[in-house]
């Protein structure tokens, strides 16, 4: 059956309960993985879209989450951040509840999900991810804009600092987010369709961002939909329709069988381990 | 100025410095209304007020405003609530919940309001005139409590400003950040029911949302940032409220909520024609100039390509032959480029018909003309004679 979970498997509990973990605290939980998902069951109006997932990513890797449409990708990044209830399950990022390490993760969501008529400008944008860190009252200053224009320039969005976001392209626009996201400097980056819509160039420019941050031992971990470039650009994979279907190493999981227990028969596969698809 | 002279009289001060209050508090949060697509929350709100009013008056046994206003929240914080239960629990839309709630309420209170006037004595209290809004009824006790309420609606944007502002653009992005984005969007759905409710007694549940809206889609016009057109809105919404009131009262007969809204709406009309950018009129000229230098760079390139073909600088072309290869007559495009002194008009004694040739600077724009499309010219125009 196709619920075989590669890679990372079996759980460690504290050798000592109760004594001083290395993090200094109490109460972690498999603070080996950068995030770790238990039992996780999701419903829309009823609805299973996630069933019963364990997920376990490892510290410093490029993790893709892929699936068809309708696999609960989204929903599985929702349910981490707490956008979302889920009706079972739990989510720890670095061995404890997400609301604990709220200041580690960053979160880019799709694109489309917010207007962009609305009016203010890239830098506006890139700012609000340090409101986590200025708290409620307190206002960004010199100190902050600095910050955000230097994510700008990260992403080669400077010359746009001031740019309405109504005037950005789709490429420019995407860019903006991921630059909210470097701003936050956060060691978990949770990104939702960030390929989706752009243009060949910032496809390019979100590559590299990826691989940058993972030489800096950051995790990243984003909803992709290009079963062609996975392989390529990242290195790490969970296949997920409702259920997890398979998740490890990219170069083990990313293979005919898992693939089509994913995506049912018909799927194409260009390039899968040297295979040619079945017709 | 006769229109200003009208500030000495007590009255007409009263109710401008109201409607300037109702004003401003109605551009501020409709603001937030508009952005997060709510201005039909806004009318449910004010219409459901209705009932609200009349039990206000009913509990209180008097017109004072106090009680009158904390119905109206009351009332249109029910019908709120109904439209959430009914998009959370049935498949009717958020359309049609908010039209369902609005009816229902409405109609509610005009039986109550009916009632009360054969039986309460609330023909004497002119209750009726929450219906389109009393000015003459305001008194200077009421602008304590317009300003009570209004001011804390404000003090509460400024102070939950960033919150509101991230909540507003991005709702999960704000989650993430652990931000309580549920009792946000219930305090700015609370404050939207404020900015309506203490517009009222002026303009009435019927116009009262022409208030919260207007000036902040003329605002949303000009503004590229939304703190500006926050600010924005509430100037328009307080010149609004002045200039509707000083209106009024310059005319007899002339009622003072719907001049108010009459005024809002010019507001509106003038920023969608007008505005820099978003501006009908602005996007037509921008079309037409783009337009103009689209014709003007192809004629530069057809006289750079016909000297080319002839492998001579200063090959003369005759204007019917540019209008050939153009597709359409040339001359007003020529005597633009001719003023400009991209080309110049060239003496070509045995033909019929005015000849142009390309200045030094009209070949040099030609050729930068040309540079960026290589690629493209290439594939596409290949098969020019």
């Amino acid at each position: 059956m196709a619920g075989r979970a590669l890679g990372m498997g079996g759980g460690m509990e504290p050798a000592v309960i109760g004594a001083r973990q290395a993090d200094g605290s109490n109460g972690s939980h498999e603070p080996a993985f950068a995030l770790h998902v238990e039992d996780l069951t999701a419903t829309y109006s009823g609805d299973a879209v996630l069933w019963d997932v364990d997920l376990n990513v490892p510290p410093g890797v490029l993790a893709a989450i892929v699936g068809p449409n309708g696999a609960g990708k989204s929903t599985l990044l929702k349910c981490v951040i707490g956008a979302m209830r889920p009706a079972a399950g739990h989510v720890y990022v670095f061995g404890h509840p997400y609301r604990r390490q709220r200041h580690r993760v960053a979160y880019v969501p799709q694109r489309t999900s917010v207007d962009w008529d609305f009016p203010t400008t890239a830098l506006d944008v890139v700012t609000m991810g340090l409101y986590g860190r200025l708290g409620w009252f307190r206002v960004p200053r010199r100190r902050e804009t600095d910050e955000a224009l230097q994510a700008l320039a990260l992403v080669g969005m400077d010359a746009y600092a001031e740019r309405q976001i109504s005037q950005l392209s789709g490429g420019q626009q995407q860019r903006v987010f991921l630059a909210r996201a470097l701003v936050q400097d956060a060691d978990l980056y949770l990104m939702d369709e960030p390929f989706a819509g752009v243009d060949a160039t910032t496809e390019r420019a979100i590559v590299d961002l990826l691989k940058d941050l993972r030489a800096r031992g950051k995790t990243v971990v984003a909803v992709h939909h290009d079963l062609q470039t996975v392989a390529t650009y990242f290195d790490w994979l969970a296949l997920l329709n409702v259920r997890l279907i398979a998740q490890g190493p990219v170069t083990e999981v990313y293979t005919p069988e898992h693939l089509r227990a994913a995506y049912g028969p018909r799927v194409v596969l260009l390039g899968v381990g040297g295979h040619a698809p079945q017709p | 100025m006769e229109l200003l002279a009208l500030f000495g009289d007590f009255t007409v001060r009263t109710v401008a410095i109201g409607a300037a209050l109702v004003g401003a508090v109605a551009g501020v949060l409709g603001s937030f209304a508009l952005l997060r697509q709510q201005s039909l929350l806004g009318d449910t709100l004010s219409h459901a007020a209705l009932p609200g009013i009349c039990l206000g008056f009913l509990i209180a046994g008097s017109r004072r405003l106090e009680p009158i206003l904390a119905g109206a929240l009351v009332s249109g914080a029910l019908a709120a609530l109904l439209v959430l239960l009914l998009t959370r629990t049935t498949r009717i839309k958020t359309d049609a919940a908010l039209g369902v709630s609005l009816s229902l309420f409405f109609a509610f209170g005009t039986v109550l309001l009916t009632y009360l006037q054969r039986h309460a004595g609330a023909a004497q209290a002119g209750l009726d005139a929450f219906l389109f809004g009393q000015a003459a009824a305001l008194v200077p006790r009421d602008l304590v409590v317009l300003a009570v309420v209004g001011g804390g609606s404000l003090l509460v944007v400024v102070l939950g400003w960033k919150e509101l502002k991230v909540t507003t653009f991005d709702a999960d992005f704000a989650r993430s950040l652990g931000r309580p984005v549920v009792l946000i969007e219930f305090v700015l759905t609370v404050l939207i029911a404020l900015a309506v409710v203490i517009g009222l007694q002026l303009v009435g549940v019927i116009l009262m949302v022409a208030l919260v809206i207007a000036p902040a889609a003329a605002a949303r016009q000009w503004a590229r940032r939304l703190e500006g057109m926050v600010v924005l809105a509430a100037v328009f919404g307080a010149a609004s409220g002045v200039v509707g009131a000083l209106v009024s009262a310059s005319f007899r007969g002339l009622s003072t909520g719907p001049v108010i809204v009459l005024v809002a709406s010019a507001f509106v009309v003038v920023s969608l024609l007008l505005a820099p950018e978003r501006g009908v009129v602005w996007q037509l000229v921008h079309a037409l100039a783009q337009r103009r230098s689209l014709r003007a760079h192809r004629v530069l390139v057809d006289l750079y390509r016909l000297a080319q073909d002839h492998a001579d600088l200063d090959y003369a072309s005759e204007q019917g032959m540019l209008d050939a290869y153009f597709g359409g007559p040339t001359g007003h495009v020529l005597r633009r480029l001719e003023r400009r002194g991209l080309v110049s008009r060239a003496q070509h004694m045995p033909e019929e018909g005015t000849h142009w040739v390309l200045t030094g600077d009209g070949r040099q724009q030609a050729r930068e003309l040309l540079t960026p499309f290589g690629e493209r010219d290439a594939a596409v125009g290949g098969g020019t004679p």
